[in-house]
C-alpha cells in the first residue's frame, strides 16, 4: 500500500458507485475500493470524512497556449491551475504557435507535459493545416504521437467538403472530430451575441444563428459520414435543439458546454466588460435556459471548460480588440456544482458529465475508479464556500467574469497517478510528475 | 452632470436640458464681436481623434479656444500610437501632462468609456464606433428647439444607414428622453437589432415614411456600405430613398431637413432639398461651436478639482 484516503463520500458513476468507503492506492493504480482492509506500515493515510471523492475530473477543452503563447499560459502552469480546479486529465487544443498540426508538436506537448506538467495531458491535433481548412493535417501521425481528437477550435472549417473528407478520414484513427460550430461569414467580425444589447453598445453582433447553422452542417455531414463528431461549448437554444434532434435520429454526435454558458448572459459583457468576451459569445437567458435544460436531459453529454487565458494586457484595451476567452479550470466544478445545489442535476450526473463522459467521448482510460485503474482522484469539500478571487488563480490568465461571486464545492485535494498533486490544507503543489 | 460625457443613453433628460439652456448663453457669446471668453482659462484639452474628421474636430478645437482652453491636437499617424503603444499607456502619457479634457474620436466603440475608467480627465465622447456621437445630437437638439421652440411631441424621421451611424443613436435617444416620436426610414439591411425598443415606428419605404413629418434627418450613405451588401448601388439607393423637394412635400409644410455633414448630394440627399428653404444644415454647424462650449464647460464644473494622476 501506498495510499489510503479513508472514510470518504466515494461516487464513481462509470460503476455507479455512491457510498462512504476507503480507496487503496499501490503503484499509481488503484488496487481496491471498499472497507475493513487493514493499515499497513508506513502507508499514507488521507482521512476524508466529510469529503467527497470522485474520479479526477477530465477537460476536454484546455487552452495550454505552450508553445507560442507561454505568456499567456505554459503546460506547467495550466496544469497547475488543473489540479487546483480537481482536473486530473486536460486536452489542449492545437491554436498554438506553431499549430499542433503535426507529430513533432504533438510529441513535444506530450515529452513537456511529462517533464513539466500536473496532470495527464492529452493534446488535440489540427483537423486541417495551420488550422486553415484547405487541407488534413497529418491526423494518423499524430495519433501515434498521442493526439486524441481533432479540432481547429477557434476556428470552423468553413469547407463543407474538406470537413467530410475529416469526418471521414478521422474514421480510421478512432479519434472524434471536435467541432467549432460557427459560420464566420454571419459572424462578420462580430464581438457579443447580436440583439438590442450589442445594438445599444455599438458593438458588432454574432447572430445565435451563426452557431445553429454550423452544427446542422456538421450534423448533417456526421450523417452522411458516419463520423464521430462532437461539438464544442455549445452556447444556444437552437443548437440544443439540433443537436436533441440529431441524437433521436441516431446520428454520432456528442456535445460539450462551459459554465459561463451555464451561468452568464450577454448583459455580463454591459459596460465594454471584456471579461466577458469569448467565443461564442454569452448569449441570452433563453440560451441559457435552455443549455441547461440540454445538460439535464442529456442532450449535452460534458461539461468543458474552454480554458481559455490571456495575458492582462490582451484584455486592458478596447472591447473591439480584446481577445476572446475565459480562464476557466479553478472554478469550473465550483460553478457546474451550483447547478446540482440549486436542484437542477443530481451530483452523480455532474460528476458523470466531467469524468467518464469526456473519457468515452475521447476513447480514453480514464474517468473511472474501477480495480486497476489509474488513482486520478479529485477530493473535494462540498460544503466550503469562497469568493472568486483571481489574484490567487495559479493560472497565468486572470480573465474571468466570475470574479468576485460567492460558490461552494471546492477541490481539495488532487491526486494523479496515486500522487498527490494539490493540497488546499498545506497550500501545496507537488513540484513535476 | 458627471464629469465626462460618454454617451446620451445614460444622460438624464434633466441634463440635457442643462446643457441645452447653457448653449443659449453661449450662443449669444457667439454673435458678439468679441467672441473669446476667459471662462476655463488654464484649462488644458487634448483632442485624441483616431479617425479623421474635419466637422467636429474644428468645431471642438474652436469651442476650446472660444473658453480660453490651452489646446493640444494629437494627431494619430505622426504619434507614438503608429509604432504599435497601447491604447492604454497613449492615455497614460496624456494624462500625465496634467489634461483636464480628453476629447475623443475612435473607430472601435466604448473607447471613451475604458478611458474614463482609467483617467481622471473629464472624457467627451467626440464619437465611437458606431456606438453614439453625443454632441452632435446635443446640436441637433438645440437646433431642432430653436427652430421649432419645442421637441416635445414633434414628429422626427430619421432616414438612411441607421445600423453603423452614431449619430443616429445618439439622436435617438436624446430626442426620445425629449419626448419627440421617432420614426425610421431605411432598407432593412441598415435597422439594427432590437431598435424597435427604442423608436416608435420603423418605415422601409420613404414615401409613406416621410408624410406628416416635423423633422427630417438624413444621414450619410458610405460608399462601402454597398460591398457589404447592405443595398445594391447608390443609384438605387438614391432612387428609393434619396431626400428630394418633391418627396418633401409630403411632409409638414414647416418640415425643417436636418443633416449632419458631411453630405453626399444625390446619394442621401438631393441638392434641391439640400438647398431648400426647409434646410437648417448651416445652422447646425454654428450650433454645434455653442453646445461644445457648454459641454466643456459644465463638465469642468463637474470634475472633482485639484489634479492627480489616477492608478
Amino acid at each position: 500500500m501506498e495510499l489510503i484516503i479513508k472514510n470518504g463520500h466515494i461516487i464513481d458513476p462509470s460503476q455507479g458507485m455512491d457510498l462512504i468507503g476507503d480507496i487503496y492506492i499501490r503503484d499509481g493504480l488503484i488496487s481496491k475500493v471498499g472497507q475493513g482492509e487493514k493499515d499497513e506500515g508506513g502507508v499514507q493515510v488521507i482521512d476524508a470524512t466529510g469529503l467527497y471523492v470522485f474520479p479526477g475530473l477530465i477537460d476536454m477543452h484546455t487552452h495550454l497556449r505552450e508553445p507560442g503563447f507561454e505568456y499567456k499560459e505554459t503546460i506547467k502552469s495550466g496544469t497547475r491551475a488543473a489540479v487546483k480546479g480537481g482536473f486530473t486529465s486536460v486536452c489542449c487544443m492545437p491554436n498554438t504557435k506553431p499549430v499542433n498540426d503535426n507529430e513533432t508538436v504533438t510529441e513535444f506537448i506530450v515529452i513537456k507535459a511529462k517533464s513539466e506538467g500536473f496532470c495527464n495531458v492529452f493534446p488535440i491535433g489540427a483537423i486541417t493545416k495551420r488550422q486553415e481548412g484547405k487541407e488534413l493535417a497529418e491526423m494518423g501521425m499524430m495519433r501515434d504521437a498521442g493526439a486524441v481528437a481533432f479540432s481547429d477550435d477557434g476556428w470552423p472549417v468553413m469547407d463543407s467538403l474538406m470537413m467530410r473528407r475529416a469526418l471521414e478520414y478521422s474514421t480510421v484513427f478512432k479519434a472524434p472530430v471536435i467541432s467549432h460550430a460557427e459560420d464566420l461569414s454571419l459572424s462578420n467580425d462580430g464581438v457579443m451575441n447580436e440583439g438590442y444589447l450589442s445594438t445599444t453598445l455599438g458593438l458588432r453582433g454574432i447572430p445565435a444563428q451563426s452557431e445553429v447553422i454550423a452544427i446542422k452542417r456538421d450534423i448533417e455531414l456526421a450523417g452522411l459520414t458516419g463520423g464521430r463528431l462532437h461539438i464544442a461549448h455549445v452556447s444556444t437554444a437552437g443548437g440544443v435543439m439540433a443537436i436533441r434532434e440529431a441524437k433521436s435520429r441516431g446520428i454520432l454526435v456528442t456535445a460539450e458546454t462551459c459554465p459561463h454558458y451555464l451561468h452568464l448572459t450577454e448583459e455580463a459583457a454591459n459596460g465594454y466588460n471584456t471579461a466577458a468576451k469569448v467565443n461564442p459569445p454569452l448569449r441570452t437567458q433563453k440560451d441559457v435556459e435552455a443549455v441547461r435544460e440540454g445538460l439535464i436531459d442529456g442532450t449535452i453529454d460534458v461539461i468543458a471548460t474552454d480554458h481559455a487565458p490571456h495575458h492582462r494586457d490582451d484584455k486592458l484595451c478596447e472591447f473591439d480588440r480584446a481577445a476572446f476567452g475565459i480562464s476557466g479550470l479553478e472554478i469550473a466544478f465550483s460553478l457546474s456544482y451550483a447547478l446540482v445545489k440549486e436542484g437542477l442535476l443530481p451530483l452523480s450526473k455532474l460528476i458523470e458529465k466531467m469524468t467518464i463522459r469526456p473519457a468515452q467521448v475521447l476513447n480514453i482510460n480514464k474517468g473511472t475508479l474501477r480495480e486497476g485503474a489509474d488513482a486520478d482522484i479529485a477530493i473535494v469539500n462540498l460544503d466550503k464556500e469562497f469568493v472568486v478571487d483571481t489574484e490567487k488563480f495559479v493560472s497565468k490568465g486572470k480573465n474571468t467574469p466570475f470574479h468576485g461571486r460567492h460558490l461552494s464545492g471546492l477541490p481539495v485535494i488532487t491526486i494523479c497517478q496515486g500522487n498527490i498533486r494539490y493540497n488546499f490544507n498545506n497550500d501545496i503543489i507537488m513540484d513535476g510528475i | 452632470m458627471e464629469k465626462d460625457l460618454l454617451d446620451i443613453k445614460s444622460a438624464t433628460a434633466a441634463d440635457i436640458e442643462l446643457i441645452l439652456n447653457t448653449a443659449s448663453s453661449f450662443k449669444d457669446v457667439l454673435s458678439r464681436d468679441i467672441k473669446k471668453v476667459p471662462t476655463l482659462r488654464g484649462k488644458t484639452a487634448v483632442n485624441l481623434f483616431f479617425e479623421p474628421s474635419t466637422r467636429t474636430k474644428t468645431s471642438f478645437e474652436l469651442a476650446e479656444k472660444r473658453l480660453s482652453t490651452d489646446v493640444v491636437n494629437f494627431v494619430v499617424p505622426t504619434s507614438s500610437v503608429a509604432k504599435g503603444e497601447t491604447l492604454y499607456d497613449t492615455i497614460k502619457t496624456i494624462e500625465s501632462y496634467g489634461i483636464d479634457f480628453i476629447i475623443i474620436r475612435h473607430q472601435c466603440s466604448g473607447v471613451p468609456h475604458f478611458i474614463s475608467k482609467i483617467s481622471n480627465a473629464s472624457v467627451i465622447n467626440a464619437g465611437d464606433g458606431i456606438n453614439e456621437h453625443p454632441t452632435q445630437a446635443l446640436l441637433d437638439a438645440f437646433t431642432i428647439k430653436e427652430q421649432k421652440g419645442r421637441i416635445a411631441g414633434l414628429k422626427i424621421a430619421i432616414v438612411g444607414d441607421i445600423l453603423h451611424s452614431r449619430v443616429a443613436k445618439s439622436n435617438i435617444y436624446c430626442l426620445k428622453k425629449l419626448g419627440a416620436k421617432i420614426r425610421l426610414i431605411a432598407p432593412h439591411t441598415l435597422i439594427p437589432a432590437g431598435i424597435e425598443h427604442d423608436v416608435a415606428e420603423i418605415y422601409h419605404d420613404v414615401e409613406s415614411g416621410i408624410a406628416g413629418m416635423d423633422v427630417i434627418m438624413a444621414l450619410r450613405i458610405q460608399q462601402e456600405r454597398q460591398s457589404g451588401g447592405f443595398f445594391s448601388s447608390t443609384d438605387e439607393y438614391f432612387k428609393f430613398w434619396g431626400l428630394t423637394l418633391k418627396r418633401l412635400g409630403k411632409a409638414s409644410p414647416d418640415v425643417i431637413v436636418m443633416h449632419p455633414g458631411p453630405m453626399n448630394r444625390g446619394v442621401e440627399i438631393a441638392s434641391d432639398a439640400a438647398d431648400s428653404r426647409h434646410s437648417v444644415i448651416n445652422s447646425q454647424v454654428t450650433n454645434g461651436l455653442a453646445v461644445r462650449m457648454a459641454v466643456l464647460y459644465l463638465l469642468d464644473n463637474a470634475r472633482p478639482k485639484g489634479f492627480q494622476i489616477s492608478d
